[in-house]
């Protein structure tokens, strides 16, 4: 049959979760349709009928779905579900919301945080913050998984699949949505960047974010993350925090500054294609999965650093 | 306003886990066990709510071995007034949990209830939110930060790109993420007084609630380590590396 991968967008624009949880859906094998389930949200629908490998788009298109809250949302899904073999959405805040709320009202247990397809009904995820690594075959009749995105390749575009509407589900009214911080940035996103430059307790403060780590992110085009230490502490915004429970992220290159690498921060980032430790403690654990370390203060390094890039 | 907190006990967050050499699982003997972090941050929410008079009772629920009725006595020692033990020497898949977390609601009542985003041993954060959907509730996961009002709570989520405030009907589902609060210590002499509160017992069984297993665990493997690099001497040479070495600048 059929997978129906939910897609990640915020109604104007697909996000780049959706092109990597998309890769995932392919590897079950069936063909894939993809829901986009918003307020307005053609051109996020239309986006999503370009990428390569998708069959057909679903486009859910009312005010209940404007902030993709969980009650209605997850009524849609299910309202859908008959049809499909597998739901599969990136692990994302929303898809982390979502989808157990749709796992529990068909009765299936999900697989969350899917790291690797090996089969159509068996998968690898990791446990323990990433210190191990389960392979779990699905034995219900219908699966429902979320992927960690930082682990599959973006899907090319390419592709030309029609967007069928479909009719909302009955919002069983439940929640209603009141507002939100979210923060603007011209940057790349956190978990779709090339280059992450993140900062620990050692920076200091949130002033010593802006003068120090800054500058690198604008030289390299880089998103800015935290550690778990530097947020707690006030010195970055939650969003920023990558780890266990923050964002997993798996960029070309990931510079850790003044980060100890606790092992909650590690698993967050230790799929990185290389990775740069600066920290004046050379025993600090994150010079044993980086690939180049500097030791020294990070308040000489980071500008000599920011010269060296303007050569 | 009564609520339940529901409880884990999980390998401790300090704790350096290992992989059995068979690859049956995580070596679990003679390993510190404790309360999951998110877990406190959830009862010490409750105790909050309880201590600014939003809340009249405070009900802790642990599913698990015996074991895990010294994660309730915590709980209780936290502020809790009483506790449920849900004995099972099984492991409890998330849908199977929310399945007699259902049945505890059932016969508790209760207006709110209060959990970890997810448990630090298998990760899935899916409890809170099955529990949402199997009773029909509204859900608040994530939360931030939260605030009762009459017949409804506001509660602000950390999301990828920030944060959202989502107004629920009680009774409702929330779930806590880190910065939330920050969970006390228990003080001695509450931990004593939390030994002569009550702490009755139930089974998966008593509740009417296969908890047979799903997911068939068919190997745990350590993950692909990472092997040191190099230590370079100054930021020329840390950036010529980087260019020519690694070729990712």
């Amino acid at each position: 049959m059929t997978t129906l991968l939910i897609a990640e967008h915020d109604n104007a624009h697909l996000k780049d979760a959706t092109h990597k949880a998309l890769s995932a859906a392919k590897a079950l094998g069936a063909p894939v349709h993809v829901l986009v389930a918003g307020s307005n949200a053609k051109a996020a629908a239309d986006a999503a009928s370009k990428l390569e490998g998708v069959e057909k788009v679903l486009l859910a298109d009312g005010a209940a779905y404007e902030h993709q809250l969980a009650e209605p949302t997850a009524a849609l899904i299910v309202s859908l579900a008959s049809a499909y073999d597998a739901l599969v959405a990136p692990a994302t805040t929303t898809g982390k919301n979502v989808m157990p709320r749709v796992a529990a009202l068909l009765d299936v247990m999900q697989v969350s945080d899917i790291t690797k397809v090996v089969s159509a009904d068996t998968f690898e995820r990791p446990i323990y913050a990433g210190n191990a690594i389960q392979t779990v075959q699905a034995t219900d009749a219908k699966k429902v998984i979320t992927v960690r995105t930082a682990a599959f390749p973006a899907a090319a575009e390419g592709g030309s699949a029609a967007v069928e509407t479909v009719n909302a589900a009955d919002d069983p009214q439940l929640s209603s949505f009141k507002g939100e911080e979210i923060a603007q940035s011209d940057r790349p996103e956190l978990t779709s960047a090339k280059i992450i430059i993140s900062g620990g307790r050692s920076l200091g403060s949130a002033e010593n974010f802006t003068k120090y780590i800054e500058p690198i992110a604008d030289k390299l085009g880089a998103a800015m993350g935290a550690s778990r230490a530097a947020v707690d502490a006030g010195y970055a915004p939650n969003d920023w925090q990558v780890g266990q429970t923050g964002k997993v992220v798996a960029p070309d290159l990931y510079i850790a500054v003044g980060i100890s690498g606790a092992i909650q921060h590690l698993a967050g980032m230790k799929d990185s294609k290389v990775i740069v430790a600066i920290n004046k403690d050379e025993e600090a654990p994150i010079f044993q999965v980086a690939d180049y370390g500097l030791v020294g203060d990070l308040f000489t390094i980071l500008p000599e650093l920011k010269e060296e890039l303007t050569k | 306003m009564k609520l339940l907190v529901c409880v884990k006990r999980v390998v401790d967050y300090n704790v350096k886990i290992r992989v059995k050499g068979d690859g049956s699982g995580v070596e679990l003997a003679n390993v510190k066990m404790s309360m999951n972090p998110f877990d406190e941050i959830a009862v010490e929410e409750a105790v909050r709510l309880k201590e600014q008079g939003k809340a009249t009772e405070i009900v802790a629920v642990s599913i698990g071995p015996q074991q895990a009725g010294e994660t309730i006595r915590t709980a209780l020692a936290m502020g809790a007034d009483r506790g449920i033990l849900v004995k099972t020497e099984a492991s409890v898949e998330p849908l199977s949990v929310a399945k007699i977390l259902a049945k505890v609601v059932e016969q508790e009542k209760p207006d709110l209830v209060i959990l970890g985003k997810q448990a630090i041993d298998d990760d899935a954060n899916q409890t809170g939110q099955m529990l949402a959907a199997l009773l029909g509730w509204p859900q608040g996961t994530f939360a931030f930060k939260v605030a009762v009002g009459e017949g409804s709570i506001d509660v602000t989520r950390e999301v990828d790109g920030g944060l959202q405030t989502v107004a629920l009907k009680l009774p409702a589902i929330v779930t806590t993420d880190l910065r939330l609060n920050e969970p006390r210590y228990a003080s001695l002499p509450n931990i004593m007084k939390a030994k002569k509160k009550p702490l009755d017992e139930t089974s998966p069984e008593t509740l009417g609630v296969d908890v047979s297993p799903r997911l068939k665990v068919l190997k745990t493997t350590e993950p692909g380590g990472r092997k040191a690099g190099v230590k370079v001497a100054s930021v020329a040479e840390l950036v010529q590396k980087l260019k020519v070495e690694a070729g990712v600048l």
